[in-house]
């Protein structure tokens, strides 16, 4: 069991569901530190979560940039300056593009894998270190529902994501008994601007009650997390579907 | 049925969405057209991912913040805190760009004026593309233009403003029922004259010598010593899940309606320590509430009749009302306080009267029958209601515009910024 107040360090949260995992952190008294990439977001956020922390806590920040793996051990450096030994780690960060410009822009496509998978479990292995190093924590990984079957739609974001969620899953099983808790979530549809001027399916959700259910899952250990929770249901059925039918699916 | 086709685009880094996107919108509970784009525009900014806190000083109160915030998200976090919004209109799920755009007033408006005269500064994306700040010592020619001047000067990126300290989470509310429109009137000015909050509910189907019977309600923030120990919940939200077939909001309906809320409350009013929810937005308690008036939905339509013009002018306006059979779900009167310093601000002393209006054929004519009474008595319309209203009906009530006009045009020389609204009312 995490001790609150948690000490956590969120990768992504000035946008989307990292902005609104952070928000609930805050607001339960945890104390956080955000990595990004723009110093002034970062500020803007960092007051932000200030504001809404129920703790007499400072919100910290630290420059990261998932293209560049060299900020990664400073980054992480500086936030356990901060806060002490860390007790969770959330990724929320990564990159989405559709799959038609990703084949139009080789370049996008080979950043985008490259920053999604590689970079990302690159930092993944230098906070599981950390984590492990003191005794346990839990790093939570923000993966897709993309990751389950090759789709006309996401097949390159989605490659990268189910690389991600094997990693994740790897580490599970090998770490678990080290303390370390992985918790891959899989996000369906939700909107936020990732997904601004996307067509609406069913079951979208909304990043807050992502962000619930994530800090849930963090709270309860669970390894894998649907969101919405709908998702899970869905999922199950698009698991069972047969080649056949998923070649004829355009989604 | 006017249709407005658009769509809306959203993103946290409103400052570089609207570089492309002058025209703004925020959570959409504007009744007309203020937040749609214009014929030929496809396009608006989305305001509510933009949301962040940027600063509160709890010794204080001023808050600065993003124009996306919610109020909803305000109140949540601030009332614990011993602090609230010092101006709320009917529902918190509004943004506080959108507080500033309609310069807001509410049950307290005798008191405290709009939202507008809380504010402190803001910074705004202007059409001429500049990101400015202004104030009433900064530029307060744009500042002033912009409290209430429905989004046209440019988009509201934050706003800092002074929040209200308040005693308790809890309201004292009194009602008191009033037989005709004389008597809702002296009920409304009375309870005025001593309590901070106050606004009157009238039964718009009543007529003839029953003509404006209603309740007025009169609240005031609970003392904490007042507040019982285990304070108000608010009751379960409901929601209308589907869109209410046309016939079941007609007039039968409504009567009935209207003759249970006035049987509800006794001869002799009631008091209560409610939630401030409860007596601040009756309606969020119902979710898609709107969804009552069926897939061809409502306008509002709201005006003020100066103090100078006298209850006749009330009446005048109710009995056309009442002829033309607008049967109104929810009917709200406000006595108003001193004008703001918005350009185009809504309130100046007198009469508020608020009224819904299903979409049907006649309601244009209806609209353009009111707005005839509102320019005889001096008066002016709300345009954060309004749908319909004819340029020559808005231009006839509103002597302030020119001066509104020439300050638009000179934050944005090159026209970017239009909404529906602004090409129905001002040409551009």
């Amino acid at each position: 069991m995490v001790i609150r107040p948690a000490n956590v360090v969120v990768l992504g949260a000035t946008k989307g569901m990292g902005r609104a995992v952070a928000r609930r952190l805050a607001e339960r008294g945890d104390r956080v530190f955000l990595l990004g990439r723009d110093l002034g977001e970062l500020r803007l956020s960092a007051a932000d979560l200030k504001a809404r922390s129920t703790g007499p806590y400072e919100v910290g920040i630290a420059q990261c940039d998932l293209q560049r793996p060299e900020t990664f051990g400073t980054a992480l450096e500086q936030a356990e300056t901060a806060l002490g030994p860390l007790d969770i780690v959330v990724v929320t960060a990564a990159q989405f593009a559709t799959q038609d410009r990703l084949e139009q822009d080789t370049d996008l496509a080979h950043r985008l894998l490259t920053v999604n998978f590689a970079n990302t479990v690159m930092f993944c292995e230098l906070a599981r270190k950390r984590l492990i190093a003191r005794g346990g924590g839990t790093l939570c990984v923000f993966s897709s529902v993309a990751d389950e079957r090759g789709r006309k739609r996401v097949v390159l974001y989605g490659a990268s994501k189910a690389g991600l969620s094997g990693y994740l899953e790897g580490l599970d099983h090998r770490y678990r008994h080290a303390g370390l808790v992985t918790v891959c979530v899989k996000p369906g549809f939700v909107t936020t601007s990732m997904t601004e001027g996307l067509r609406r399916p069913p079951f979208a959700g909304d990043a807050d009650a992502v962000a619930k259910r994530v800090l849930d899952a963090i709270d309860r250990r669970k390894p894998v997390v649907y969101a919405p929770a709908a998702w899970a249901f869905v999922m199950f059925w698009i698991r069972l579907l047969p080649r056949f039918v998923m070649r004829r699916l355009d989604f | 049925m006017p249709v407005v086709q658009g769509a809306e685009l959203r993103s946290e880094d409103l400052a570089r969405l609207t570089e492309d996107l002058p025209l703004a919108r925020g959570l959409g509970r504007a009744y007309g057209d203020a937040a749609l784009p214009a014929p030929n525009d496809r396009l608006i900014a989305g305001t509510t991912l933009a949301d962040r806190i940027l600063s509160f000083d709890p010794d204080t109160g001023v808050l600065t913040a993003e124009g996306g915030l919610s109020l909803d998200e305000l109140c949540r976090l601030f009332l614990p805190r011993g602090f609230f919004t010092p101006v709320s209109p009917g529902t918190r799920f509004v943004t506080l760009g959108g507080m500033v755009a309609c310069d807001v007033h509410g049950k307290n408006h005798h008191r405290e004026g709009t939202f507008g005269r809380h504010v402190l500064s803001l910074t705004v994306r202007t059409g001429a593309g500049d990101v400015v700040r202004c104030s009433p010592d900064e530029h307060d020619d744009l500042f002033h233009a912009t409290i209430g001047g429905m989004g046209l000067t440019g988009v509201i990126l934050t706003v800092t403003l002074l929040l209200a300290r308040v005693p308790s989470m809890a309201i004292v509310e009194e009602s008191e029922r009033a037989e005709d429109i004389d008597q809702s009137l002296d009920a409304l000015k009375s309870a005025s004259a001593q309590w901070p909050m106050t606004a009157g509910w009238i039964d718009c189907l009543a007529s003839g010598r029953h003509m404006g019977r209603g309740v007025v309600f009169r609240g005031r923030w609970a003392e904490p010593n007042e507040v019982p120990p285990s304070p108000r919940s608010l009751p379960r939200n409901l929601s209308v899940p589907i869109d209410v077939p046309g016939w079941l909001l007609s007039e039968p309906t409504v009567r009935a309606f209207n003759a249970l809320i006035y049987w509800r409350y006794g001869v002799r009013g009631r008091s209560a320590i409610v939630h401030p929810y409860t007596f601040l937005y009756p309606l969020d308690a119902v979710s898609h509430w709107t969804r009552l008036y069926g897939s061809r939905g409502f306008t509002q339509y709201q005006c003020v009749l100066p103090d100078g013009s006298g209850r006749a002018a009330v009446t005048r306006l109710l009995s056309v009302l009442t002829r033309r059979g607008g049967a109104s779900f929810l009917t709200v009167i406000k006595d108003c306080g001193a004008e703001g310093s918005g350009l185009l601000s809504f309130p100046r002393p007198g009469i508020s009267i608020a009224v819904d209006l299903p979409m049907r054929h006649g309601t244009q004519a209806l609209v353009d029958a009111l707005n005839e009474v509102v320019i005889a008595e001096g008066g002016r319309i709300y345009l954060a209601k309004d749908a319909l209203t004819r340029r020559e009906h808005f231009q006839a009530m509103e002597p302030r515009l020119d001066a509104f006009l020439a300050v638009r045009r000179k934050w944005d020389p090159e026209q970017r910024i239009r909404s529906a609204q602004s090409v129905r009312l001002f040409g551009w």
